[in-house]
C-alpha cells in the first residue's frame, strides 16, 4: 500500500465496509447531511449535566433487563402450589405472579440478579430524574426557549412514578398488595365516581382476578412506550436547542464552548452507559433489594408492620400519615379529606405547579429574553428558595413515610413523631425558603465584594504609619467571568393608576400585582458594581499591590506551597525557634 | 510493527499539545495541556492503561459464563462485610458488573487521557425562524385553507369536527366491561355487606384450610389478653375459588379480643361482646390495611400502614392518626354448640369510605 | 436442591439434642431414685421458699409483697412460670424503671434463681407452665405452614423479617432475630407487656412449633441477594440507593468531567 492514494481507498477494510454502508444510508435517506452538520456538534461540560444521562442510561438498564424478566414472569392471579427451590414457602397456595417472582430469584441462574439489576435501576432512574430536573431548575435551564423541554420532562417524572408503581406490585407479595389495598382506599376516596372507578381498575370488588394482569400490561407496554416517545422527543429538543452551559471565560448567551461529539462525547458518552450499567450490576451483585420472600404471598388479611413504598412514592405515604382525619358527610354523600388532600390533591397541585412553573416566573420577572447561560442558583434567589423548599418538604413527608423504622432506630414515639412532623412541614418549608434566599442574598454580596477588592487573602499588613491592612487578591480569569456573568433583572415598574392626562389605567391591578411579584423576584438582589466602581475597586487593589511589592520580591525568594489550604513543609518555611538556634549554631 | 505501519498511511496525527480537531481554542478559553499531550511516555502509558481495561474486561466475561455454568443458585457462601449471600448472584453481579464497568472506564480513559481536550466553541442560532420562512409559512398555510375550501364550505367543517369529536366514543365505551357487572350488582350494596350473618360461625385464620377441621372457637379458650385473628366459617367453601376468597379475606376479616369487662367502656351496641371478647374488622377505615396491631394492655389497635390508632375499649373509636371513622364492631353470640358466632353482619360498612357511604 | 435446609446451621439439632439428654438424665435418675417424688416436692418447697425470698428482694417493690400488683406493676398472681421465666431470663425484668416498655438487657439471676422465683409464682395460683422440652420441639414442623401462621399472627407487630415494628406511645415489638424458641413460646403464651396472649386452645401447639420452625428459618436465613440492608424494606434502600449508590454515580459524573492532568 503506498501512502500517495487517497485516504478512502487506502482506509482500514472495516473503514471501507463502514464508508459503503453510509453511502448506501446516504443515497436513501440524505444522511450525510445530517452527519455533517451533527458529528461535531458541541456540547458543554459539567458533571451536573450527566444527571440526564444517569437517567437515561438507568433507563434502558431498565428496559434490558425487563425484557429479560418478561419471559420467566407470569403476569396472573391464578392460584398455584409453590414447589420451588426456597424452603420456606414450599406447598404454600399463591398467585402465579408470586411464583414465577419466586423461581426467578431462586431457580433461574442469574434471575435474582436482574431481578435486582431492574429494582435498582428503576430506583436510580427515579431518582437521577428528579436530581436532574432540579438541577434545570435551580439554573434556570427551564427558561425561554426551554419551556417545553421542562413539561415534556414534568410528563416524564409522572411516567417514571407510574412505570415504578405499576412495577412495585407485579411480585404480589404481601408489601406491594398492601400498596394496592391503599390505592384502592384512595381511588374509594375520589368524590361521584370513585367507587366505581376502583371497581372498573380492580374488575370486581377488592382485590379481583384482574390487577396484576392489567398493572402488567401498563407496565410493559404503555408506561414505558410513553416513557420512549417522550425520551426521543426531549432528546431531539436538546440537540435541536444546543446545551445551555454555565458562565465562564469565553461563554455567552450566544455560543457553545465545549468538546465536539465525535470523539470526545462519542466516547465519554457512551463510556458512561457502561460506567451506569457496570455500577448497577456491580451493586445488584453486593446488595440484596426487595427481598419478595421474605414477605410472603399476598391475601387482603395479612399485613406486616414497617409497610412502605419505594421511595419515590413514599413522600405520598408519608402524607397519607399526616393528615389530620376530616371527613365530611353532605348530603349523604362522603368526602374523606384525610386521603382526598395527600392523595390526590396535593399531588395534584404539585405536579401542576411544576409544569406550570417556566411560565409562572415569566410572567412574573417580565423576563421574555432567551436564556442559553444559566443562572447561579444565588442569582435567583427566590427561585433557589422555592426549589430548597420543594426539597425540605419531599424530605418530611419521606421521613412520615418511614416514621415507624425512624421510631424504632431512635427509640422514639411514633406519635410524638407524626405530630412534630406536622408541624415542621407547615414551618420548616418556609423557613427552608427564607434561609435559602437571605443565603443566597449573602453570597451575592460576596461576589460583589470580590468583583470590587478582589479576594480577602488572610494576609494582613501593617504598614510604616501603623495602619493595618488586609490584602486583596486579584480575582482569577475564570471566576472573573463566572462572577460578573451576573444577569441583570429589572423589577417591573409600578404602574401609574392613570396616565397624565388623566386617562385611568385599566390594567392597574394587574400591573400592580405584577410589579409586586417581580419585585419579590428580584427586589432584593444586589446590584453588580458599574464599571466605574469596579475601576476604583482596582485602583484601590493596584495601591495596595504597590504597597506590597516589596513584601512579594521578599515571598519570591523562597516560595510558599499552598496545597489544599494546609502548608507543606519546604524550606523556604519559617523555621521553629530551636530550628533556627540549631541553624545558628551549625553556621558558627 | 505492522501495525504502526497501517497507522502511517492515515493522515498523520499532529504533534502532541496541539489540537486535533479543525477548531482552534479560542483565545479568551484558557487551556493547559495535558501530561498525555507533552510527554509521549505518559501517552503511551495511558494507552496501556486503556488496552488493559479493555482485556480485563473481556477476562470477566469468560469468568461470567464460567461462574453461570459452574456456580449452582442455591449455594451460599460467608463474604465479609456482606454476610451469608448467595454464590452465583455475587458472583455473576461482580463479573458481568466488572466487565460493563471496565468498557466504560476504558473508553472514559481514552477520552480523557488520549483525545484532544481543547474546547472549542460554536454559534448559536436564534430560535426564531427567520421572518421570510414565516411568511411564506403563513402562504402556504392560506393557500392550502383556500384550496381545502376549508372555510368556504361550513357543513364540511362543521360535521369534520362533530364526526372527530364522535369517534373515540366507542373506544371509552368498550371500557365499561373492565368490569363485567354481575346482574343487579351495584358497587355500594357489595360494599356494604360482609359474609357474616347470625349465627355463622368465627374460625381462627391460619391460611389456606381455614374453617377446615376445626368446629369453632369457644369463649373460653380465648383468655383475657387474647387476640385471634379469624374468619367466617363459610370461607371454606371458597377455597376453591380463588378471587372469592380473597375478597372474603378482604372484607370479612376479623379480630377477636377479650378484655375484662370491667374494662369496656362503651361499645358500637349494647351486648355486642360476649362474656368481654369484642369482634372488630380487620380491615382500617382509612385507606384498608389489615390491622392487628393489637396492645392488650392499653387495647390500643395501630395501623402498621399510617398508623390510625382505635380503642378497642371505647367502641373502636379513633384514637390517633388519619383515619376518620370507628373501626366497625361485630356483634357476636354462643350458638347451641357454645360455639363463637355472629350475631348479624356489621351494621355498617367496612374498609375505607367512599363517596356512597353516607 | 433446598434452598435451606441443606447448610442451617441447625441449632435445633443442639437445642433437641440437650432436652434428649436432659429427658435421658432425668430418666435415669428417675429410675435409680426410688424416692424422686418426695425428694422433688421437698426440693421444689425450698425452691418455692427461695423464690419468695428473691422476690420479695428484687420485685415486691412494684408488684407487691404478695404479688398483687401496685401502681407500678400488674398483679403476678396466675401469670404462671411462663411468664416469669421470659420477664427475669430475658433481661426484662426487674425493670431500670417502670413503664409500658420492658427491653431486654443483661439477665441479673442464675436460671436456678429464676426456676426458683417461677416456682413461687407458680404456687400462687395456677398459669401457663414453662413449656416442655417437647413443646419446643419443632424439627418436624412444616416451616411453610408456620410462614403463613406468623404473617397472620406475628408480622404485624414484628415486621415480615422479624425484625420488630413500633407499636405507639414509644412501645415496640422487639426483633426476633436473637429470641430463642423458649422465649418465644412462652411470650405467646403469657402476652409480655403488650403482646397479646396466643393461647394453646386459639393457637395449638403444633401451630406453635411451625411459627417456631418458621422464626428458626428467618433467623438463619441467608441474604441470596447480597448484603441484606436489615431486611427493613423500601425505606432502607431507598436511603442507600440515595447515599451511597448515586455517590458513586456522582462521582463519576465527576471524574469525567475533569480535566485529565
Amino acid at each position: 500500500m503506498s501512502t500517495t492514494t487517497p485516504a478512502n481507498t487506502g482506509a482500514h477494510p472495516v473503514e471501507q465496509v463502514g464508508g459503503q454502508a453510509a453511502t448506501f444510508v446516504d443515497q436513501r435517506l440524505g444522511s450525510n447531511r445530517f452527519l455533517k452538520r451533527n458529528l461535531s456538534k458541541v456540547f458543554p461540560e459539567h458533571w451536573s449535566f450527566m444527571l440526564g444521562e444517569i437517567a437515561l442510561y438507568s433507563f434502558i438498564v431498565v428496559l434490558l433487563t425487563g425484557t429479560y424478566l418478561t419471559l420467566f414472569y407470569k403476569p396472573s392471579m391464578a392460584e398455584v402450589i409453590y414447589n420451588g427451590s426456597y424452603v420456606p414457602l414450599q406447598g404454600i397456595y399463591m398467585s402465579e405472579a408470586y411464583a414465577s417472582t419466586l423461581n426467578i430469584s431462586f431457580d433461574i441462574r442469574g434471575g435474582l440478579l436482574i431481578r435486582q439489576m431492574h429494582h435498582w435501576s428503576a430506583l436510580i432512574f427515579v431518582a437521577a430524574v428528579a436530581v436532574h430536573m432540579f438541577r434545570v431548575f435551580f439554573t434556570g435551564a427551564f427558561r425561554k426557549p426551554r419551556e417545553f423541554n421542562w413539561i415534556v420532562g414534568v410528563a416524564l417524572t409522572t411516567l417514571a412514578l407510574a412505570a415504578g408503581f405499576t412495577g412495585y406490585s407485579l411480585p404480589d407479595d404481601l408489601l406491594s398488595g398492601t400498596g394496592l389495598q391503599i390505592i384502592r382506599g384512595i381511588l374509594q376516596a375520589i368524590p361521584l365516581i370513585g367507587t366505581w372507578l376502583a371497581f372498573f381498575v380492580f374488575g370486581g370488588e377488592y382485590p379481583g382476578g384482574d390487577i396484576i394482569s392489567r398493572l402488567y400490561s401498563a407496565h410493559i407496554l404503555l408506561v414505558p412506550g410513553l416513557i420512549l416517545a417522550l425520551v426521543t422527543v426531549h432528546l431531539i429538543m436538546v440537540w435541536t436547542q444546543k446545551h445551555t452551559q454555565f458562565p465562564g471565560p469565553g461563554r455567552t448567551n450566544n455560543n457553545v464552548v465545549g468538546y465536539s461529539l465525535l470523539p470526545i462525547y462519542m466516547a465519554k458518552a457512551g463510556g458512561f452507559f457502561f460506567i451506569v450499567f457496570g455500577i448497577i450490576a456491580l451493586l445488584s451483585g453486593l446488595v440484596n433489594i426487595n427481598p419478595v420472600w421474605i414477605f410472603g404471598p399476598y391475601t387482603p388479611d395479612q399485613v406486616t408492620a414497617g409497610t412502605q413504598p419505594d421511595w419515590y412514592i413514599g413522600w405520598l405515604d408519608g402524607a397519607l400519615r399526616l393528615m389530620p382525619n376530616l371527613e365530611t358527610v353532605l348530603l349523604g354523600y362522603t368526602i374523606s379529606w384525610n386521603i382526598l388532600i395527600p392523595g390526590v390533591i396535593i399531588p395534584g397541585i404539585l405536579f401542576t405547579g411544576l409544569a406550570l412553573y417556566p411560565f409562572l416566573e415569566a410572567w412574573a420577572t417580565g423576563d421574555k429574553r432567551e436564556h442559553h447561560l444559566l443562572d447561579r442558583p444565588r442569582n435567583a434567589p427566590v427561585r433557589t428558595g422555592i426549589g430548597v423548599m420543594a426539597i425540605v418538604f419531599y424530605g418530611i413527608l419521606w421521613m412520615a413515610g418511614g416514621n415507624d423504622l425512624v421510631a424504632t432506630a431512635f427509640d422514639l414515639s411514633i406519635n410524638a413523631i407524626s405530630r412534630t412532623l406536622q408541624v415542621l412541614l407547615i414551618v420548616a418549608p418556609p423557613l427552608a425558603f427564607i434561609i435559602t434566599k437571605r443565603t443566597c442574598l449573602s453570597l451575592q454580596r460576596r461576589d460583589r465584594d470580590k468583583l470590587l477588592h478582589g479576594y480577602e487573602s488572610g494576609r494582613v499588613l501593617r504598614l510604616p504609619h501603623g495602619e493595618f491592612i488586609e490584602v486583596h487578591q486579584a480575582l482569577n480569569e475564570k471566576e472573573l467571568a463566572v462572577i460578573s456573568s451576573k444577569p441583570d433583572h429589572p423589577v417591573l415598574p409600578a404602574p401609574q393608576k392613570a396616565d397624565i392626562d388623566g386617562v385611568r389605567n385599566p390594567n392597574y391591578r394587574k400591573d400592580m400585582l405584577r410589579h409586586k411579584v417581580s419585585a419579590f423576584f428580584y427586589g432584593d438582589n444586589i446590584p453588580k458594581p458599574s464599571a466605574a466602581e469596579i475601576e476604583a475597586g482596582q485602583h484601590h487593589a493596584e495601591e495596595q499591590a504597590a504597597i506590597e511589592a516589596p513584601l512579594h520580591e521578599y515571598e519570591e525568594r523562597d516560595v510558599i506551597y499552598n496545597a489544599h489550604g494546609g502548608v507543606l513543609h519546604h524550606p523556604g518555611m519559617p523555621k521553629t525557634n530551636a530550628e533556627q538556634a540549631a541553624e545558628q549554631e551549625s553556621r558558627t | 510493527m505492522s501495525k504502526r505501519d497501517d497507522a502511517s498511511i492515515l493522515p498523520a496525527n499532529p504533534p502532541h499539545g496541539e489540537p486535533k480537531l479543525g477548531y482552534l481554542p479560542v483565545a479568551d478559553i484558557p487551556h493547559k495541556p495535558r501530561v498525555t499531550d507533552t510527554d509521549p511516555k505518559a501517552a503511551r502509558r495511558a494507552e496501556r492503561q486503556v488496552a488493559g481495561m479493555f482485556i480485563l474486561s473481556m477476562l470477566l466475561v469468560v469468568l461470567f459464563v464460567v461462574a453461570f455454568v459452574t456456580i449452582d443458585v442455591t449455594t451460599v457462601i460467608y463474604v465479609p462485610v456482606l454476610g451469608e449471600v448467595g454464590a452465583s448472584n455475587l458472583a455473576l453481579g461482580l463479573t458481568f458488573g466488572g466487565a460493563v464497568f471496565l468498557i466504560g472506564a476504558g473508553a472514559i480513559q481514552w477520552a480523557k487521557k488520549l483525545m484532544p481536550d481543547v474546547e472549542v466553541v460554536q454559534e448559536r442560532h436564534n430560535m426564531t425562524s427567520p421572518k421570510d420562512d414565516t411568511e411564506e409559512a403563513a402562504a402556504t398555510y392560506e393557500r392550502g385553507k383556500e384550496e381545502s375550501g376549508f372555510a368556504r364550505y361550513p357543513i364540511i367543517r362543521r360535521t369534520l369536527i362533530g364526526a372527530l369529536a364522535l369517534f373515540p366514543i366507542p373506544l371509552i365505551v368498550m371500557l365499561r366491561d373492565l368490569w363485567q357487572t354481575p346482574a343487579g350488582a351495584n358497587p355500594v350494596e357489595i360494599l356494604s355487606s360482609t359474609s357474616w350473618r347470625d349465627g355463622e360461625r368465627i374460625v381462627p385464620d391460619i391460611g389456606h384450610n381455614t374453617g377446615e377441621n376445626v368446629p369453632g372457637i369457644r369463649p373460653e379458650e380465648i383468655p383475657v389478653g387474647g387476640l385471634v385473628s379469624a374468619l367466617p366459617m363459610s370461607i371454606k367453601d371458597l377455597k376453591d375459588d380463588v378471587v372469592a376468597n380473597m375478597r372474603d379475606r378482604g372484607k370479612s376479616a376479623i379480630i377477636l379480643v377479650r378484655m375484662d369487662p370491667e374494662e369496656i367502656r362503651s361499645q358500637q351496641g349494647e351486648g355486642w361482646d360476649y362474656q368481654g371478647i369484642l369482634a372488630y374488622s380487620k380491615i382500617c377505615t382509612h385507606v384498608g390495611c389489615p390491622i392487628a396491631l393489637y396492645e392488650h394492655r392499653t387495647h390500643h389497635l395501630l395501623c402498621p400502614c399510617h398508623q390510625s390508632t382505635f380503642d378497642l375499649a371505647d367502641s373502636g373509636d379513633v384514637i390517633f392518626g388519619p383515619a376518620a371513622r370507628r373501626m366497625p364492631q361485630l356483634p357476636i353470640r354462643v350458638d347451641g354448640e357454645g360455639y363463637l358466632v355472629a350475631a348479624s353482619d356489621f351494621e355498617e360498612p367496612v374498609g375505607p369510605s367512599f363517596w356512597e357511604r353516607g | 436442591m433446598k434452598f435451606l435446609s441443606h447448610r442451617r446451621r441447625k441449632p435445633w439439632v443442639a437445642t433437641a439434642l440437650l432436652a434428649m439428654a436432659l429427658l435421658v438424665v432425668g430418666g435415669g435418675y428417675a429410675a435409680v431414685s426410688s424416692t424422686a417424688p418426695a425428694e422433688a416436692a421437698m426440693g421444689s418447697q425450698t425452691q418455692v421458699e427461695e423464690g419468695k425470698r428473691l422476690f420479695l428482694e428484687g420485685c415486691s417493690s412494684c408488684h407487691g409483697l404478695e404479688a398483687q400488683g401496685s401502681m407500678n406493676g400488674p398483679s403476678l398472681i396466675g401469670v404462671g412460670a411462663a411468664s416469669v421465666h421470659f420477664q427475669v431470663a430475658t433481661g426484662r425484668m426487674p425493670m431500670s424503671a417502670p413503664g409500658a416498655q420492658a427491653p431486654a438487657k443483661e439477665v441479673i439471676y442464675t436460671e436456678d434463681e429464676i426456676a426458683a422465683m417461677s416456682a413461687w409464682v407458680a404456687s400462687l395460683a395456677p398459669g401457663p407452665a414453662i413449656p416442655t422440652a417437647e413443646q419446643l420441639d419443632f424439627a418436624d414442623a412444616d416451616v411453610a405452614e408456620g410462614g403463613v401462621l406468623f404473617r397472620i399472627n406475628c408480622a404485624q407487630c414484628h415486621q415480615a423479617a422479624g425484625g420488630g415494628g413500633a407499636l405507639t406511645d414509644g412501645k415496640y415489638a422487639p426483633s426476633l432475630m436473637n429470641a430463642t424458641p423458649q422465649e418465644i413460646y412462652e411470650a405467646m403464651l403469657t402476652g409480655p407487656q403488650n403482646m397479646p396472649i396466643f393461647s394453646d386452645e386459639t393457637l395449638p401447639v403444633a401451630e406453635k412449633q411451625q411459627i417456631l420452625a418458621y422464626i428458626d428459618a428467618l433467623q438463619q436465613a441467608p441474604s441470596p441477594g447480597g448484603l441484606s440492608l436489615g431486611r427493613l424494606g423500601p425505606v432502607v434502600e431507598g436511603l442507600f440507593m440515595w447515599t451511597a449508590v448515586f455517590a458513586a454515580l456522582i462521582a463519576a459524573a465527576v471524574w469525567i468531567g475533569i480535566k485529565a492532568r
